[in-house]
């Protein structure tokens, strides 16, 4: 998982996995594979998506699908989550394995990380356990090769007994000898496979097991496979096997039997369920390791001391959270600084539109009501998330988006770890936090990294605190008019940048004190085991995430501009101009908020575009300046200068803005992210907690705050 | 400390070295840490303590991985 179209807004909720065939004969071919080997990259370089590549283990955590052709032969791809083993141990590995394991692909392509490929062949010896038609990709070998790594591929391949091809999927190398093994193994069938050796009691028991499977209807699994897991008796796995086969093999009454026989015979061993395990993970491990002895050679640590010297200067004791901070500043900085001209020229031009659109209308016959309506009401909404949020969005995004291909998130994971787990939770939670100034929607769904439920949930309840990119234009528009002044200059940019930074900081601490909070009340427990792989640093493809990134982000938001700002500029104008004895719905809904707003700071109309803004954090700056200007004088959009003036105007002043922004970073999550919620919770419970939580917290520090303020 | 005793992963300092000599965690995290190839005999490498001391990253068959002190203490180390 990670930021593109495809994983923010509605798109982040998963629906479930449903082949597209484009014809009946074409094939079906997972792409597994370990944690950040690039396997999202060798999907695209196949498929030609655009499934998004961080650098860091878990992007991907659901399944992707995509459609590639060679030699006339379709073939779907499936990018399933990476995972260490088909012995599954979180939701997203369950993903994995049950696809393998029960969505009966053709094929399956493992991509391995060359850089360490012995720990890889763990999952690729599991997966020939389940089928022959296995293709080995061993990817990154450009970075192996500036290891100083060298693989003996022939020779791998001749131990495996399953074809490997070497790629450089970043380059777009070795992909079509990748396909063209997968085509052969496809055709023919007579691999022969290396088989795991294990220790010879389970070796025993397992082929008691098999010759009771014999008789039984086990669909496509291999007899063996099936036998070993019967051996430990993995829950989740039973449960899938059940579903897929549509009867429990456990129940039949010749398996029950061998189940007793063997139990008894690897109790009587000491092989506890516990050993066995442990002994035929053990079996693997030495079996790989095994393959890959004499066969890959290691010279030098060149790239690996660059790691080191990297690491020593951002996850150090003295240099660590500084360089943190210092890049969130620095991130702002270009982001308003970037921001500020391409905003001026879009007003300018949008608003230009919007006379001509005016005339054309008046031209054409329209009736002024409709005329109002449409330019006044829906255009200019519209024009106003597009010129005021879109740049900012635009440019942090590509910015994040750098830093997260870097392979900077583990680090900063890395970094908080101790924090979190001061506050029983987990370290990962610090990804998803991350994720969360994308889209909070795609931060929830990435809080399937985090194995433990109770710990999952506490980061899906706090991930509202960090502000999605759709509130930080907000947040900058407002500091840039109350405590900065509307300047270009760099001073004026770099305390923006500064103080927003603080407004970052404090929705962090927010984070860890709701955390703590929620795992001392309704989230009781202690923090739970996990293991956090931080990867190898790879230059990002900067023009390339720049230009992509830039390019999503504007085709996202003026999807959104379209369907939802243009509607809720139509429900404002129809509030503003449709009126209730002498006075216009506006007014009224406003001013029944009016006294409920005022004590936390605010006024009516502004807690009116919250709520107008569920639908999309973006459109509660226009929605609030549609209000105020519906109601008086109608001003042409020039600097944020003539916008200070408005909210001057209606009674804005330094304590409103400070208000506006708490409330702005501590408010109700988006329409979208509760979906995204309900979905990941299957409860309407946590979905109303994760409302209630950021929401009070909003309403507290707005009503001591302006109530204190008013005092001095 | 004797250098073949028997100790916690959690006392290698950075830039020591130790084998695996067997693991003391249960259920999920034990399946983890032998899938990532901690099992008897493997060579771990303390490569960074964290900012805040804990976790602390190790290098484990050529990938680095990051570990509670909770859960490297749950793994005993020779040498």
């Amino acid at each position: 998982m990670g930021l593109t179209n495809e994983s923010v807004g509605i798109s982040a909720a998963d629906n479930g996995l449903v082949i597209h065939k484009q014809h009946d004969t074409d094939h079906i071919i997972a792409l597994a594979g370990n944690p950040n080997v690039g396997k999202s990259t060798v999907f695209n370089a196949l498929t030609g998506l655009n499934q998004h590549t961080g650098n860091w283990p878990g992007k991907t955590v659901t399944n992707a699908q995509g459609y590639c052709e060679y030699n006339g032969q379709g073939y779907v791809m499936v990018d399933i989550p990476g995972c260490y083993s088909l012995m599954a141990h979180s939701a997203e590995e369950e993903v994995a394995r049950d696809f393998i394991c029960f969505g009966e692909p053709d094929g399956v392509i493992v991509v391995c990380d060359a850089t360490c490929l012995e720990r890889n062949l763990n999952l690729v010896l599991q997966m020939l356990e389940i089928t022959t038609h296995v293709v080995v990709c061993i990817n990154l070998m450009d970075e192996a090769r500036r290891k100083g790594i060298s693989i003996n591929v022939p020779l791998i391949s001749k131990r495996l007994g399953t074809p490997v091809v070497c790629t450089e999927a970043r380059s777009k190398k070795g992909l079509k000898k990748l396909m063209q093994e997968v085509e052969n193994i496809l055709e023919k069938d007579y691999r022969q496979p290396v088989k795991v050796e294990y220790i010879e009691q389970i070796e025993q028991a397992a082929s008691i097991l098999e010759k009771a499977l014999k008789g039984v209807d086990i669909h496509r699994i291999p007899p063996r496979w099936l036998a070993l897991r019967l051996l430990d008796q993995d829950e989740t796995l039973l449960k899938g096997l059940k579903e897929y086969l549509g009867y429990d093999i456990g129940k039949l009454p010749e398996i029950q039997a061998a189940l007793e026989q063997t139990e008894a015979l690897l109790m009587s061993q000491g092989l506890s369920k516990e050993k066995r395990l442990d002994s035929i993970v053990s079996s693997l491990v030495r079996q790989a390791e095994a393959i890959c002895n004499g066969a890959v050679q290691k010279s030098g640590y060149s790239k690996e001391d660059r790691d080191r010297k990297i690491d020593r200067i951002l996850t150090s004791k003295r240099t660590g959270f500084p360089i943190m901070i210092l890049l969130l500043a620095v991130v702002f900085w270009l982001t308003i600084t970037g921001a500020n001209y391409p905003s001026q020229v879009l007003a300018k031009g949008l608003f230009c539109v919007q006379d001509w659109l005016s005339q054309i209308l008046l031209y054409l016959g329209a009736p002024g009501w409709l005329e109002s309506l449409l330019a006044d009401g829906v255009y200019r909404t519209l024009a106003w998330v597009v010129s005021v949020m879109l740049p900012p969005m635009a440019i942090f995004f590509p910015l994040f988006t750098l830093l997260e291909d870097l392979g900077y998130l583990p680090r900063v994971a890395f970094n908080l770890d101790k924090y979190f787990k001061k506050c029983s939770a987990c370290g990962k939670q610090a990804l998803t936090m991350c994720m969360g100034f994308g889209c909070n929607a795609a931060g929830i769904v990435g809080c399937r990294i985090i194995d433990s439920p109770r710990e999952r949930l506490i980061a899906m309840l706090t991930n509202n605190f960090v502000p999605c990119n759709g509130r930080f234009p907000t947040l900058i528009a407002i500091l840039t008019m109350f405590f900065v002044g509307a300047g270009t200059g760099l001073f004026q940019s770099a305390a923006c940048a500064l103080l927003l930074t603080g407004i970052i900081l404090l929705g962090i601490l927010m984070t860890f004190f709701s955390s703590k909070l929620l795992s001392s009340t309704i989230l009781k427990g202690v923090p739970s085991s996990f293991t956090l792989e931080l990867p190898p640093y790879r230059r990002p493809q900067i023009g390339k995430t720049i230009l992509r990134s830039i390019f999503d982000r504007t085709l996202f938001v003026l999807g959104r501009a379209v369907s939802v700002a243009a509607p809720a500029g139509l429900v404002i104008w129809l509030m503003a101009n449709v009126s209730l004895n002498g006075q216009s719905l506006l007014a009224i809904c406003s001013g029944f908020l009016d006294p409920f707003a005022r004590f936390l700071g605010m006024d009516g109309v502004i807690l009116l575009a919250f709520i107008l803004g569920f639908p999309a954090n973006e459109i509660v700056v226009p929605i609030l300046l549609m209000a105020y200007m519906s109601a008086g004088s109608l001003m042409e959009y020039e600097s944020l200068d003539a916008l200070r003036t408005i909210l001057v105007q209606n009674g804005w002043n330094w304590i409103t803005a400070v208000c506006v922004m708490l409330f702005s970073l501590f408010h109700w999550p988006c329409s979208t992210t509760c979906l995204t919620i309900y979905k990941e919770t299957k409860s309407w419970k946590w979905t109303i907690a994760a409302v209630a939580l950021p929401t009070l917290v909003g309403m507290v520090f707005c009503a001591v705050f302006a109530n204190l303020a008013r005092l001095f | 400390m004797s250098k073949n005793h028997i100790r916690p992963l959690t006392n290698l300092q950075e830039g020591q070295t130790a084998q695996v000599v067997s693991l003391l965690s249960k259920g999920s995290m034990r399946r983890r840490l032998q899938d990532i190839g901690f099992i008897e005999g493997t060579q771990i490498e303390c490569v960074q303590k964290s900012p805040a001391g804990d976790p602390v990253a190790y290098r484990v068959r050529g990938a680095l991985i990051a570990l509670r002190t909770e859960d490297s203490a749950n793994v005993l180390v020779v040498g």
